[in-house]
């Protein structure tokens, strides 16, 4: 793909060129779907370690008194109840329910950090904005004067320690750190131990104009370790293999986290009166669809948009995204199907372009790693 | 990449090959080169099966994408290539050679002359993404 004057860059466009990525328009932003082939990437994630440019993803910093409040307002996880440091998976949703977008909270001693997904920023910074009526905040969006690259898989540590003093064994799982003089060099450089394949490893954040350096400098570090760049592609295999959702695809506007199975981003607590939080009580007393895996017993891969049937008969389901899994070693897919037909071992049909492939239901995630 | 002088082209990226009386069908390096890793080929016409231009004689899949596989000419098939769906690397590695799909005997009208030569199609290729 040729870029278009409508597509944004990250500070890495021309690094992604220059490795001879294949480049998409993804959200908005002119980014790599892959280097190489999309499934050995994937194999070099789960085995020792890749290197992916995220700086495409949203960044928002969230100051002022009432910045906990207000965040605590708008999206469904608790931040009041979080320590500086911690990190939490969590939702934005409507009134009725339905999701705007999910999202990762990020709590500091002085300010309270979002990062949303690249092509929901427009509508997540008018969400974040139209609430904030009444609330002493301040709000920054950050996305393209900082930038995000993440370190994921086996040998993430091993890379990272190379390039900074930070003590990363001590940042556990949705843990952040900054100090002891940053990252390669970067002062103001942080890290978190979060990502989106289901392996350990590292989100690293660091200015626009330091981050080619820092991109290089991983490489470098991490080539005794076979480190390879990894593009958009495998990131989706990836997360799709951990049972990590998706926004366009688990997620919609019109889909809620209760049947999406994610109900541990939404805190049901005292006097945390959040956007939504009718809707998601009616939600979980009374939900007709679930979220479930499934295993294709067929090489075709289920997509996004196929109905799922009970055998020989009627529509119960569509599915939301599907790939091959070289993890797993079958094609595997997600769904939304009637609660009636969502437990593990049920044998469904996908129509999958007009020929019916058997399926069974398994559990998600389809892969975890081994601790 | 230049594709080969020696065949003609459909839009949606098959090529078709005269060999004696028979025209060869495939898929191009162009098409290979988008979908990325195959994962799955159905031919859903056998030998003695009428194919008709521009409409499916089968499905390929990649890790991302489905396609029709669609027949550049009118004929009936002569022989499929019934070692592509196990071995997709044919397809994958050799698409103008080793993973050829149909062999088939054309119509008097076949719609072979006005398919697109090599130039055409490549600028058609390069036009598109």
């Amino acid at each position: 793909m040729t870029q278009t004057d409508d597509m944004k860059r990250t500070a890495l466009a021309a690094v992604h060129e220059r490795h001879g990525a294949k480049m998409v328009n993804f959200g908005g932003w002119y980014m790599p779907i892959q280097y190489g082939a999309i499934l050995d990437e994937v194999r070099t994630v789960r085995t020792k370690c890749g290197l992916f440019d995220l700086s495409h993803m949203g960044r928002v910093r969230i100051t002022g008194k009432d910045r906990e409040r207000f965040v605590d307002r708008i999206a469904t996880n608790h931040v009041a109840a979080m320590k500086p440091g911690d990190i939490r998976y969590s939702l934005f949703c409507h009134e009725h329910g339905g999701t705007i977008d999910d999202l990762l909270i990020y709590k500091y001693e002085d300010a309270v950090y979002l990062v949303i997904n690249a092509g929901n920023t427009p509508k997540d910074m008018a969400h974040i904005r139209a609430h904030a009526k009444g609330f002493d905040v301040q709000i920054e969006d950050l996305t393209e004067s900082w930038q995000m690259l993440a370190l994921q898989g086996p040998q993430s540590q091993a890379i990272l320690s190379n390039l900074t003093q930070i003590p990363l064994a001590e940042v556990k799982y949705y843990k952040h750190r900054a100090g002891s003089g940053g990252v390669n060099g970067v002062e103001n450089g942080w890290v978190s131990r979060t990502g989106y394949t289901g392996e350990d490893g590292f989100e690293v954040y660091v200015p626009r104009a330091e981050t080619e350096r820092l991109w290089n400098a991983l490489l470098e570090a991490g080539k005794p370790h076979g480190l390879t760049p990894i593009g958009l592609g495998a990131r989706d295999t990836l997360r799709l293999e951990a049972g990590m959702p998706l926004y366009g695809h688990e997620l919609a506007d019109d889909i809620n986290p209760i049947e999406a199975g994610l109900e541990f981003g939404v805190r049901f607590a005292e006097g945390k009166d959040f956007l939504g939080r009718k809707a998601l009580e009616r939600a979980r007393e009374n939900k007709c669809r679930q979220l479930v895996g499934l295993r294709a017993e067929t090489k075709r891969v289920p997509r996004q948009g196929y109905n799922v049937h009970i055998p020989g008969g009627a529509a119960i389901g569509f599915i939301c995204s599907g790939t091959p899994s070289p993890t797993v070693g079958a094609s595997i897919g997600t769904a939304y199907v009637a609660c009636e037909q969502a437990a593990v071992g049920t044998r469904l049909e996908i129509d999958m372009r007009g020929s019916r492939e058997t399926a069974v239901v398994v559990p998600l995630p389809f892969y975890k790693r081994a601790k | 990449m230049s594709s080969p002088n020696n065949c003609r082209y459909l839009e949606t990226h098959e090529w078709a090959r005269k060999d004696g009386d028979a025209i060869v069908v495939g898929i191009t390096q162009h098409a290979v080169d988008q979908l990325g890793e195959l994962v799955f080929c159905q031919f859903k016409k056998k030998a003695g099966d009428r194919v008709t231009k521009r409409e499916p004689f089968g499905e390929i899949e990649s890790v991302k994408a489905v396609s029709d596989l669609n027949s550049p000419v009118n004929g009936v098939v002569l022989e499929v290539n019934a070692a592509v769906p196990d071995a997709l690397h044919l397809v994958q590695q050799d698409p103008h050679n080793a993973g050829w799909m149909l062999r088939v005997k054309p119509d008097a009208a076949s719609g072979y002359d006005d398919l697109l030569d090599a130039a055409a199609y490549d600028k058609h290729a390069a036009a598109e993404h």
